[in-house]
């Protein structure tokens, strides 16, 4: 407890006034217990017993039963969580496609077990916490391997870029997610997941080169659903700007070269299979 | 003639910052709102029936229906209780990709749906349960809420119509049993997310006993090109029984993963052309038809048409129509092992085959994998997958035998080589993406 005034915000009148806000949304109180635990984390870095107490005291329910809820989630904390939270999915899809491999790196390299956090810096704070954890299937497969950061996309890791990017997190460097905005803390991630919402919903893309291929196939060979051909607006500008690393700082990596290639050369792969493609052969695929 | 990729959901992906409201509306959003406005709400579960929609978050019942079923008559259980729409945006199911895309690219695209559902069934008020680890979809609705709001398309006297509406978006705190629609009920009110008895159902004792209809993001999304095209139109794409578009996912050892929005009905062997097929110098061997709780395939189900009818057919289940491609580098035995765990893991608990079963699939499973064991361990394996299948108490339990029976199927033969071996004979750096990097370049376009 080095510095306890930033470790130990606490639950103060403050925080006792949002988890109320928290409740007033919805139509009974005890609905509000999820996002309650996710504020309880944005201030205290972990479920806390008095985080715990506090919100039992406003649903009317016993602590025990709020602490059987925080248990039961695998993203309530009741160790202290570092200033970043990094995910690695292991699920059967990452972890084929070499999500094991970064997992276990990453332990070698933080020197940290499964949900462990590493070390303060002893020597002038300025370097940052990471709580490393294997994750499940965070539903972007098709950018395997995936990590996360404080729940943020980090999309076609590779163990090089994996160390980059831990590297830089401890530094404190901005780290820019690949489909999202530069990462914030893992405290005020959760703050947003509690429902307040911060000002990066404008930040980053809306897409990345995986989820847009099919749509870009569509358009280069004129495919559209029926009497849709015209219904929307060419646009000018497509969102193929994924803003990783904002633009130009040093986690650029292995994965960002990857990512960019996939985008710059998706359109002439789409060329080179165009003579197969299931319509000239088949003649509309499966539909009626 | 339809075109092999029919991009509705997905067609405003690639424009400039699509989350924004006045991108929405700039093309034609909210405008199906007004339309619905002016409509019975029994005229819109009609139109919904008509178009054939089937829910797009795996089980495939047909939506318009799912709606009749909750009571209006103010006389009959339940009809004088206010009613809800709960969106189900916790998509956890292994390999599932869809929904997340399209929230964090076209999130009003779901809240129009919320509003013209929500109108349908007649709720004031409806929630969307996000799952809590995909932080920057959560911030796009948060955001496109209030933009709705501000815009008079949510709140009180929706568009001057007397029609009032609130959305909250609920994020949810780390469960994958959550996205089992009773499960995520109990979640919504606060407690351990376990599944529910049934009956009564949702539709008649739902959210806070009311009644409630929860519907996947896709299936809600999809209502509003319905509103806005007809419900001819929708089932003018598709197959006889399985209508309209839908997004399909391609993942794993495919040159191309990513989304693909077709009618329903393609195939396997259609997608990957698209993709650019399995990657270089390397062949299909197993792969998911809809995540992990569906049973896998092989490349012998290349030309199954991806419909909910063709692929039942087939032995498995159409799902989320999450395609996870695998080739001849991966170990199936330590891919069911991995999803075995995720089971285990995931289990919620309150029944003992689930809890029990799942625990013990993965010792022996996890023996299996390390070349222990003996043959009968497979026999064992398949009876204890079949106690417990249809005796769980939720899905869920199901699921997790999926992958285990298909796998013995199709793949018996690996099992023992595992025992002849003394352990996996694969090398799992050849199935990573990092293998197929140290591929000359020219091999990979």
């Amino acid at each position: 407890m080095t510095e306890p005034t930033a470790q130990d915000s606490g639950i103060g009148g403050q925080t006792m006034r949002e988890l109320r806000e928290i409740v007033a949304r919805y139509p009974q109180p005890r609905s509000a217990l999820l996002p309650m635990l996710h504020l309880v984390q944005s201030v205290e870095g972990r479920v806390t017993s008095r985080g715990i107490e506090a919100c039992a005291q406003i649903l009317g329910l016993s602590a025990a039963e709020v602490s059987g809820v925080a248990t039961f989630y695998t993203m309530y904390k009741r160790r202290p969580v570092g200033d970043y939270h990094v995910g690695v999915c292991t699920n059967t899809l990452c972890a084929v496609m070499g999500g094991d491999e970064i997992f276990e790196l990453l332990k070698e390299h933080l020197d940290v077990g499964n949900d462990e956090t590493t070390p303060a810096d002893p020597d002038d704070g300025a370097g940052k916490t990471i709580t490393l954890e294997h994750v499940e299937c965070n539903a972007a497969c098709d950018y395997a391997p995936v990590m996360t950061v404080n729940w943020e996309f980090m999309d076609n890791m590779t163990p090089s870029s994996a160390v980059v990017l831990v590297d830089e997190l401890r530094a404190g460097s901005p780290v820019q997610s690949t489909r999202g905005p530069r990462v914030c803390s893992w405290r005020e991630a959760e703050r947003v997941l509690a429902g307040f919402p911060d000002d990066r919903a404008d930040e980053g893309p809306a897409a990345g080169p995986a989820t847009l291929l099919g749509l870009q196939i569509a358009r280069e060979r004129g495919w559209a659903a029926p009497g849709r051909e015209r219904s929307r607006q060419p646009y000018d500008r497509r969102s193929t700007d994924r803003r990783r690393s904002g633009g130009d700082d040093s986690s650029s990596s292995s994965s960002k070269e990857q990512a960019t290639s996939a985008a710059g050369t998706s359109g002439a792969e789409a060329d080179v299979v165009v003579d197969e493609s299931p319509a000239e052969r088949k003649g509309g695929g499966g539909s009626t | 003639m339809t075109d092999v990729l029919t991009p509705v959901l997905s067609d405003s992906w690639d424009a400039d910052r699509p989350w924004r409201l006045e991108t929405y509306e700039s093309s034609g959003g909210y405008d199906a709102l007004d339309k619905v406005l002016g409509m019975a709400p029994a005229a819109v579960v009609d139109l919904v029936k008509d178009s054939g929609l089937r829910g797009r978050g795996g089980a495939g019942f047909p939506t318009g229906m799912k709606w009749g079923f909750i009571p209006q008559d103010p006389d009959k259980a339940g009809g004088e209780k206010p009613k809800y729409l709960v969106v189900n945006a916790d998509e956890s199911e292994p390999g599932t990709c869809k929904d997340i895309p399209l929230m964090m690219a076209d999130p009003h695209l779901l809240v129009e749906g919320v509003i013209i559902s929500s109108y349908a069934i007649r709720a004031n008020h409806a929630f969307i349960y996000v799952r809590g680890e995909v932080l920057h979809v959560v911030r796009r609705l948060q955001h496109a809420v209030r933009e709705a709001h501000r815009a008079g398309h949510l709140g009180l006297d929706i568009h001057g119509s007397g029609y009032d509406l609130e959305i909250t978006v609920h994020a949810g705190a780390g469960a994958y049993i959550c996205g089992e629609e009773t499960a995520l009920l109990d979640s919504l009110e606060g407690r351990r997310g376990q599944p529910r008895l049934r009956p009564p159902f949702p539709a008649v004792a739902g959210l806070y006993a009311a009644p409630t209809v929860i519907n996947n993001v896709e299936t809600i999304a999809s209502v509003v090109p319905i509103v806005r095209h007809g419900a001819e139109w929708f089932a003018g794409m598709g197959t006889e029984k399985s209508k309209g578009m839908t997004l399909y996912s391609l993942s794993g050892h495919v040159q191309r993963p990513g989304q693909f929005e077709a009618p329903l009905g393609i195939t396997l062997r259609e997608l990957l052309e698209l993709a650019g097929g399995v990657r270089g110098g390397h062949h299909l061997k197993f792969w998911t038809p809809g995540g992990s709780s569906t049973p896998i395939l092989t490349a012998e189900h290349l030309d199954v048409p991806l419909d909910y009818e063709g692929v039942g057919a087939a032995g498995s289940m159409l799902g989320t129509k999450a395609l996870q491609i695998f080739d001849e580098t991966t170990c199936v035995v330590r891919a069911v092992l991995r999803w075995t765990e995720f089971y285990k893991h995931e289990s919620c608990g309150k029944c003992t085959p689930c809890r029990e079963g799942t625990w013990w699939l993965v010792q022996t499973l996890a023996r299996l994998e390390q070349g222990q064991g003996s043959e009968e361990d497979l026999e064992t394996l398949l009876d204890q997958c079949d106690n417990i299948l249809g005796r769980a108490f939720c899905a869920l339990g199901d699921g997790a035998t999926a992958p285990i029976t298909s796998s013995i199927q199709y793949f018996r033969d690996e099992y023992l080589d595992h025992l002849a071996h003394g352990g996996c004979p694969f090398d799992p750096a050849a199935s990573t993406v990092f293998a197929a990097e140290s591929v000359p370049a020219g091999a990979s376009a």
